[in-house]
């Protein structure tokens, strides 16, 4: 079973990153883009068969190292 | 008196501080990250800054889960001395001894230059030797130094007198180099024992350097 973790600053949390990369879009004139936000993603492979029971180790794990919940959120998607 | 100073893979003030702390008369001791206890004859632990596993996933994220940190909250949860600089603020926050994150600069630029400080409060075993409102001249080294703070958790900084030092200029007006929230460049615990900030008072002990305005911040630590 594998897991895939987006994780992006909150709401609110200014992401100077996706500034810089919107400035870039539209430096290329790459027009309609409203907003952009830089995350990133940790895919893990798991022994865990259940789904449910795999979502509920990485939300652990997410909690506890893969994202900084001060400024970050995080989503978790399980494949099977 | 005794500064333990910890070393992480990544850890490369660690010996500037030794240096830094000699210099002030204390005796040293590094503690490697492997280590499971910290000595009761050490009266100051240092988190020295540096690049802990090369800033993965986040900076001091993964130190976090070092052998020698069950040790350091042990430290903290006594109600000792506990100062982070640089990476070891991250490391700080990380363990969540300090409240706040350390974003990426604003600029996503890693800033290294002498940069001022204003000092906000002289309240607390660090500070205390030095002028309220005391601008001194301290190097940055960082790339994640935006300090983030949540609205109603900032509040409370300022309403119980956690907030140590803002950026500012030669004469004291707010600067902002990283972005962080009210130009903040560091702070402390509630209860004024746990210190953290991404400024190297280590790297300011001699003129010869540029600056020794780090040497009345040190000293303190060390007079206590």
């Amino acid at each position: 079973m594998k897991a895939i973790v987006n994780i992006s600053l909150k709401a609110g949390v200014l992401d100077s990153q996706g500034k810089a990369v919107h400035h870039a879009l539209d430096a290329l004139k790459f027009d309609g883009v409203n907003d952009v936000r830089v995350g990133k993603q940790i895919v893990l492979q798991l022994d865990e068969s259940d789904a449910a029971t795999a979502k509920e180790h990485v939300t652990q794990m997410c909690e506890a190292l893969l994202a900084n919940t001060v400024i970050e959120d995080y989503e978790i998607e399980i494949i099977s | 008196m005794k500064v333990g100073i910890l070393q992480f893979p990544g850890t490369n003030c660690e010996y500037d501080t030794q240096y830094a702390f000699e210099m002030l008369g204390c005796s040293t001791e590094i503690i490697w990250h492997q280590e499971t206890t910290i000595a009761d004859s050490i009266d100051l632990l240092v988190i020295a800054g540096g690049f802990s596993y090369g800033d993965y996933l986040r900076s001091g994220a993964i130190a976090r889960f070092s052998p020698i940190m069950q040790a350091v909250q042990e430290y903290a949860a006594a109600g000792k001395k506990i100062l982070g600089i640089c990476n070891g603020f991250q490391v700080l926050t990380e363990s969540h001894l300090l409240p706040g994150a350390l974003k990426r600069n604003e600029s996503l630029h890693f800033i290294s230059q002498h940069h001022h400080l204003k000092v906000a409060s002289t309240n607390n075993d660090f500070l205390h030797k030095m002028p309220t409102d005391a601008v001194v001249n301290i190097p940055i080294a960082h790339h994640d130094g935006n300090f983030y703070i949540d609205p109603q958790s900032l509040q409370e900084l300022y309403n119980n007198d956690q907030v140590l030092l803002h950026y500012c200029d030669a004469h004291g007006n707010p600067v902002n180099p990283n972005g962080s929230v009210d130009s903040i460049a560091g702070i402390c615990n509630k209860e004024k024992t746990v210190f953290g900030l991404m400024p190297h008072p280590e790297r300011a002990m001699e003129t010869i350097l540029g600056s020794d305005d780090g040497r009345m911040m040190l000293e303190g630590l060390v007079a206590n």
